[in-house]
């Protein structure tokens, strides 16, 4: 069995690295993606000015004054004890309790600086005063912050069309059909294309973080183990999905619909570009259920917050739980022909 | 002989249209098993189930005794009509790939050897002309000295050279003991290769014996073939009955002197006048009514 298993994953292999066109491109594709962003964002702050609202309370008058400036984002929070690492992270400008007229603020960054002016120029005809807590922490370079989800969503496409289009066309031209006339079974053969495409676009994004990190030196302070497990477990998920795709359609163009049917949402509602925060709850709920919201937020709890197994293992679960079942199924459902 | 692949009452349906309709046969250890037809028989569709390819909606395949399992794939060879091969990596590696799937396996150096492969072993797979992509095909379908080899149509689209070639290759895997089940729609190939054969048409076997037997069962005549230029339809068809086709008139007779003192008599040039033994392609025609590359 391992040796059959060994004899398709070399043979992956070497398709895939003499197809130098689609080895450029997997490797160009994101280089490019993060240049854009270090280079054309990282001056201009892309987002408008964002504070943080602690809800459930009933604001005074001169809170209201504040919260109804205009081209200010306000975010509804329940709690602010918990949200404070945004205003560390510098992902709001500033939080704002109008019920305690209490407010948090990070003196770092030059966006709080105005907003704290606005807020306190809203108070200055009010009896009530306010109260301010400093915060400390290093500004999250948008770039910072984009990167986990870049890797991310590299690893998707690769995984989802590398595996996906790939089994599609052996179907369509006959490879499988020569495959399932040998001992090889459906296991095995799924086996090795797993494997081949984990090891290949691990490799692949591991050159790709060393080349950024020299070029654009993000943030990384986490475990670079707990990385390549959330990475790891991000690809087997995403390779799985591919696996579903791929499991009985013939048609190249079919599997190209479903598969850009699964992609593009994962690009933009799994909070790769933009925070979700403050987005719609459904759209927020919706996020959940995709794969990259997972891997893309847990790289950025390790890289961003060094966030430990433990705080990323939510995650963990879910991705490695549902590559349980999505496997189950592909491998259910797969047709040679 | 014992029998080393039985097929009993096979069915195979495609929406409406039944392809295969109850076909049963036996194929003894040794042999060179033919499965003739026109195009649309049934006779690929038959192969592949044969080959676990494809599932029967009824009916039985036993290889040995017991149903098609891993044993069989491991001493199966099959080499189908149109395969595309993995792209991007050579013969060799492609013949390495294989010969990994299998416990024993022949030297891939001695399948180059005996099929001419060595000159492109190192070449990619997409840049293979078409008789060495059948080279090759064959090559892979014996790389694990199977027991059974299957091929479906191997010559089609062959030049003449490579097709008996290739005929020549098949008669050596047969005297090396393997069985061999083709397809084929050249009656030639069916008579210079094959012990039996079956002829299908519409999904069902309308004949089945040793070539010969099946020629001597249903003809005591021969042919007389003479160019169409040379006897008009209208005599040709009055007078002896006459088919039509490839340019040439066929007059079966089973009394040679009496038909040629009728040609005679009615003037009709003997210059390319021709006498044959009724042949398999005969016998096709006879039964079906259809040409067998119609």
């Amino acid at each position: 069995m391992w040796n059959r298993i060994y004899a398709l994953f070399v043979a992956r292999n070497l398709e895939f690295v003499r197809d130098q066109s689609a080895l450029a491109w997997s490797v160009l594709l994101p280089v490019l993606i993060i240049f854009v962003f270090a280079y054309a964002f990282t001056e201009e702050n892309p987002e408008k000015f964002k504070v943080g609202l602690i809800s459930g309370s009933t604001a005074g008058p001169a809170a209201t004054i504040f919260t109804d400036t205009r081209y200010i984002r306000f975010i509804e929070f329940d709690d602010a004890a918990r949200n404070l690492p945004k205003v560390e992270r510098h992902q709001i400008d500033l939080l704002f309790d109008p019920a305690s007229n209490r407010y948090w603020i990070n003196q770092t960054s030059p966006n709080g600086y105005i907003v704290e002016k606005l807020l306190v120029a809203a108070y200055a005809d009010s009896a009530e005063t306010l109260q301010k807590t400093l915060v400390e922490g290093d500004e999250i370079r948008y770039v910072d912050w984009v990167i986990p989800g870049v890797i991310a969503m590299n690893i998707m496409w690769g995984a989802l069309f590398g595996i996906g289009y790939v089994i599609v066309r052996y179907r369509k031209f006959g490879v499988l059909k020569r495959l399932s006339a040998t001992p090889v079974t459906a296991v095995e053969f799924l086996c090795a294309q797993i494997l081949s495409r984990l090891w290949l676009l691990l490799v692949v994004n591991i050159v790709i973080f060393i080349g950024m990190d020299l070029f654009v030196d993000f943030r990384m302070h986490g475990s670079y183990f707990n990385l390549l497990l959330v990475f790891t477990l991000g690809c087997i998920n995403l390779i799985c999905c591919g696996l579903v795709v791929a499991a009985r359609i013939s048609s190249e163009e079919v599997a190209n619909g479903v598969l850009n049917l699964f992609s593009w949402p994962m690009m933009f509602l799994s909070g790769v570009w933009f925070s979700l925060e403050g987005a719609h709850p459904w759209m927020q709920k919706f996020a959940l259920i995709l794969p990259l919201t997972h891997v893309t937020d847990a790289a950025r709890e390790v890289m961003i917050d060094g966030a430990g197994i433990i705080q990323i293992s939510d995650h963990l679960l879910v991705l490695g739980i549902s590559s349980v079942i999505l496997l189950f199924i592909g491998a259910r459902i797969f047709q040679w022909e | 002989m014992p029998v080393i692949l039985q097929v009993s009452n096979l069915v195979k349906r495609f929406g409406s249209l039944t392809a295969v309709n109850d076909v049963s046969f036996e194929i003894q250890e040794g042999s060179c098993f033919g499965l003739l037809g026109p195009n649309g028989a049934g006779k690929t569709t038959t192969i592949e189930m044969m080959e676990g390819i494809k599932m029967p909606d009824a009916g039985e395949i036993l290889y040995q005794g017991a149903a098609l399992g891993q044993q069989f794939r491991i001493e199966a060879g099959i080499m189908f009509q149109n395969t595309a091969l993995q792209e991007f990596i050579t013969v060799r590696e492609i013949m390495v790939q294989f010969s990994r799937f299998y416990p024993d396996t022949a030297s891939i150096d001695e399948l180059a050897d005996r099929y001419a492969l060595h000159d492109f072993l190192n070449q990619d797979t997409r840049k293979l002309s078409g008789g060495q992509k059948q080279r090759l095909l064959l090559a892979m379908a014996l790389i694990n000295n199977p027991r059974i080899l299957f091929l479906d149509e191997p010559t089609t689209g062959l030049d003449p050279q490579s097709r008996r070639n290739l005929w020549k290759q098949v008669q050596q895997v047969k005297e090396q003991g393997a069985t061999v089940l083709l397809t084929t729609h050249y009656m030639e190939e069916a008579y210079e290769l094959c012990d039996e054969i079956a002829i299908m048409d519409h999904g069902r076997i309308i004949a089945h014996d040793a070539p010969d037997a099946l020629l001597a069962a249903h003809f005591d005549d021969v042919v007389v073939q003479i160019h169409a230029a040379d006897i008009p339809r209208e005599i040709g068809e009055r007078e002896f009955h006459a088919v039509y086709r490839n340019d040439n008139a066929h007059i079966v007779t089973g009394d040679v002197n009496r038909t040629i003192e009728q040609l005679l008599h009615l003037d009709i040039p003997l210059d390319r006048l021709r006498i044959r033994a009724r042949d398999l392609e005969d016998l096709f025609l006879e039964l079906t009514g259809k040409e067998l590359r119609a």
